[in-house]
């Protein structure tokens, strides 16, 4: 190149000055407002759901709710206390089945096993097990569980639910190992640690406030879910009497009573939907907070 | 040893889930064959089970949900990846699409029931009234409807059609933004042009996962579907998908229906984990293709 003059073009610094043609201009324009004007449209239906749940939800909310039993059909009063107690008891079967069995796999995939041909297969079945439809779990759970003890139980519905959240927490366990800085372990080896207590001792407490973190997303899933209690724990009118009776859980509560024509019990899936709503935002806010410090 | 054991378990235990299903659904699969498949009658009383109109229903609301909510989708999208607005303000819209997420199934449900069935039963009978002639709106319009569950199903699976798209948006490397721009290209011919393109197998990876999410949908489906297993091209009529009819046959079967049912449940959890497996496929795909642009 010897960049002589007559090599740049005779209009270098004229066209500087040249528009940006109107069309293109008001094409830019067009498309700018017209994805703002989807963005915000997502805002409607959000703030109609969050507002229909508080405006019906809120004039029954009373103590009665978490203390009294479901009225008769067409009858008022009472609450769902029953329902509150077994969505409680059913989360907590499901996080007994699958919290050891999510972090032992957890640690296994990211500690033990890295890199090996069964640490990816687990991992993929993790991966395929959150592509199954929740409805599926609850059809497992019917066939292993309820068939076999010919009773509906809460036992039943845990089980499902366990499936359920069974890769969020290994997944989310995982993410939590690989969040502990190499050098923690070093350390450990360094002074002379097992692998064993290098784990145990180093590595899980360090990575547990992250590992909280999938526990309470579990919880918020779990308690939200209805498919795989619907046809597992069934329904009750009644307080839970033992984990092999069937019972009654704040989703199916609202399945079932925003169907009947009678007001009151419309109110009460109202209601129900609130103090629902405000357990799976509550966890998923005390999973943020946990999650807040450390290595992220 | 018992890190072991754990990782063993979760290996059978998909195992166990697939067999439990198919065992239970053997009865069924060997009395109905592939006529269960192409049968279009599903009435217990006279032991007729036959799921092709519910498949149809399952293909039609989902796609539809796809359709409505993938324009939606990746227009937030891009809102939330480029800078048109400072950083707290697409802070909020993304909370509020992770809020849609967290919200359950069966409170869409009840507040489909309540806000998005009188909408469709009022906007669809005019509908109805004025094109009537085209198939899919002939009248009489229900409120529980394809429509109906299509819509707020489309609610539904946004989050997860936002995430994965702006997921791939962001990848795209800053240098080719630079580049179209240096070229003299307005916002959104790079957008258009070049963003989006570089970014496709993603948004192809969001549409699949959002696909494979509402066919497993379930609560807010059987809610506002209508369970009717009659074959109509109307939106505007009841229908029925395969999860819905699991939800809602299920406490009440007996016997053989138990075991169509099973059945139903094996061809379900065939279609979701192929479409699943096919995002994922695309996916990774993507993360391969953008890795080497940086």
């Amino acid at each position: 190149m010897t960049g002589t003059a007559s090599n740049l073009p005779k209009n270098f610094f004229s066209d500087s000055g040249k528009k940006t043609s109107v069309l293109r201009l008001f094409r830019n324009h067009f498309l700018t407002g017209l994805c703002i004007a989807l963005s915000l449209l997502t805002l409607v239906p959000l703030f109609s759901i969050v507002f229909l749940v508080i405006q019906n939800g809120l004039p029954l909310l009373s103590e009665n709710l978490f203390t009294q039993l479901p009225p008769a059909p067409g009858l008022d009063g009472g609450g769902f206390g029953n329902a509150i107690m077994g969505t409680l008891v059913m989360v907590g079967i499901s996080l007994g089945f699958s919290v050891p069995l999510g972090i032992l796999a957890a640690i296994f995939v990211n500690e033990y096993a890295s890199g090996s041909w069964l640490a990816s297969t687990v991992r993929f079945v993790a991966k395929l097990l959150t592509g199954i439809p929740s409805i599926i779990c609850g059809v497992f759970a019917f066939a292993a569980v309820v068939m076999t003890t010919h009773k509906f139980s809460a036992l039943a519905g845990g089980i499902a639910l366990a499936i359920l959240i069974l890769p969020t927490i290994l997944l989310t366990s995982e993410q939590a190992l690989l969040g502990v800085p190499y050098a923690f372990r070093e350390a450990s080896f360094g002074v002379g640690a097992t692998p064993f207590q290098t784990i145990w001792r180093i590595v899980l407490p360090e990575a547990m406030p992250a590992i909280m973190t999938g526990v309470m997303l579990a919880v918020a899933r779990a308690a939200g879910e209805t498919a795989p209690v619907l046809f597992t724990a069934l329904f009750s009118q009644n307080w839970i009497k033992g984990i092999m009776e069937p019972t009654a859980s704040l989703s199916v509560l609202i399945y079932n009573f925003a169907s009947l024509p009678y007001a009151y019990h419309i109110k009460l899936a109202w209601s129900a939907s609130l103090i629902l709503v405000a357990i799976v935002t509550l966890s998923n806010i005390l999973a943020q907070v946990i999650f807040a410090p450390k290595h992220q | 040893m018992a890190c072991f054991l754990a990782s063993i378990l979760i290996i059978i235990l998909l195992a166990f889930i697939i067999g439990e299903i198919l065992v239970n659904a053997w009865p069924a699969m060997s009395k109905f064959g592939l006529g269960f498949i192409s049968g279009i009658q599903w009435s217990p009383n006279r032991g007729l089970f036959g799921v092709l109109p519910v498949l149809i229903g399952t293909a039609a609301s989902s796609f539809l949900a796809l359709l409505l909510s993938l324009p939606l989708g990746l227009a937030i999208a891009i809102f939330l990846s480029e800078d048109f607005f400072p950083v707290p303000v697409r802070q909020v819209i993304r909370f509020v699409v992770e809020t849609l997420a967290a919200i359950p199934s069966v409170v869409y449900g009840l507040w489909g029931i309540f806000v998005v069935i009188p909408l469709v039963q009022q906007y669809g009978a005019v509908l109805a009234a004025k094109f009537g002639f085209i198939p899919f709106l002939s009248g009489p319009a229900y409120g529980n409807s394809l429509l109906t569950a299509s819509l707020v199903l489309a609610l539904m699976v946004l989050p997860t059609i936002t995430a994965i798209s702006r997921s791939s948006l962001v990848a795209v490397p800053y240098t080719l933004r630079e580049g179209s721009y240096a070229l003299g290209a307005t916002r959104w011919e790079t957008i258009l042009r070049v963003i989006i393109p570089t970014a496709a197998p993603g948004i192809v990876a969001s549409a699949i996962l959002g696909f494979g999410r509402a066919m497993g949908e379930t609560m807010a489906v059987a809610m506002l579907i209508g369970n009717s297993q009659r074959l109509s091209w109307s939106l505007l009529s009841p229908s029925n998908t395969l999860s819905a009819l699991l939800a809602n046959q299920f406490a009440e079967a007996d016997g053989i229906q138990v075991s169509a049912l099973m059945y139903a449940a094996a061809v379900l959890v065939v279609l979701t984990l192929g479409v699943n497996i096919a995002g994922e496929a695309v996916l990774r795909r993507t993360k391969k293709a953008t890795a080497g642009l940086g």
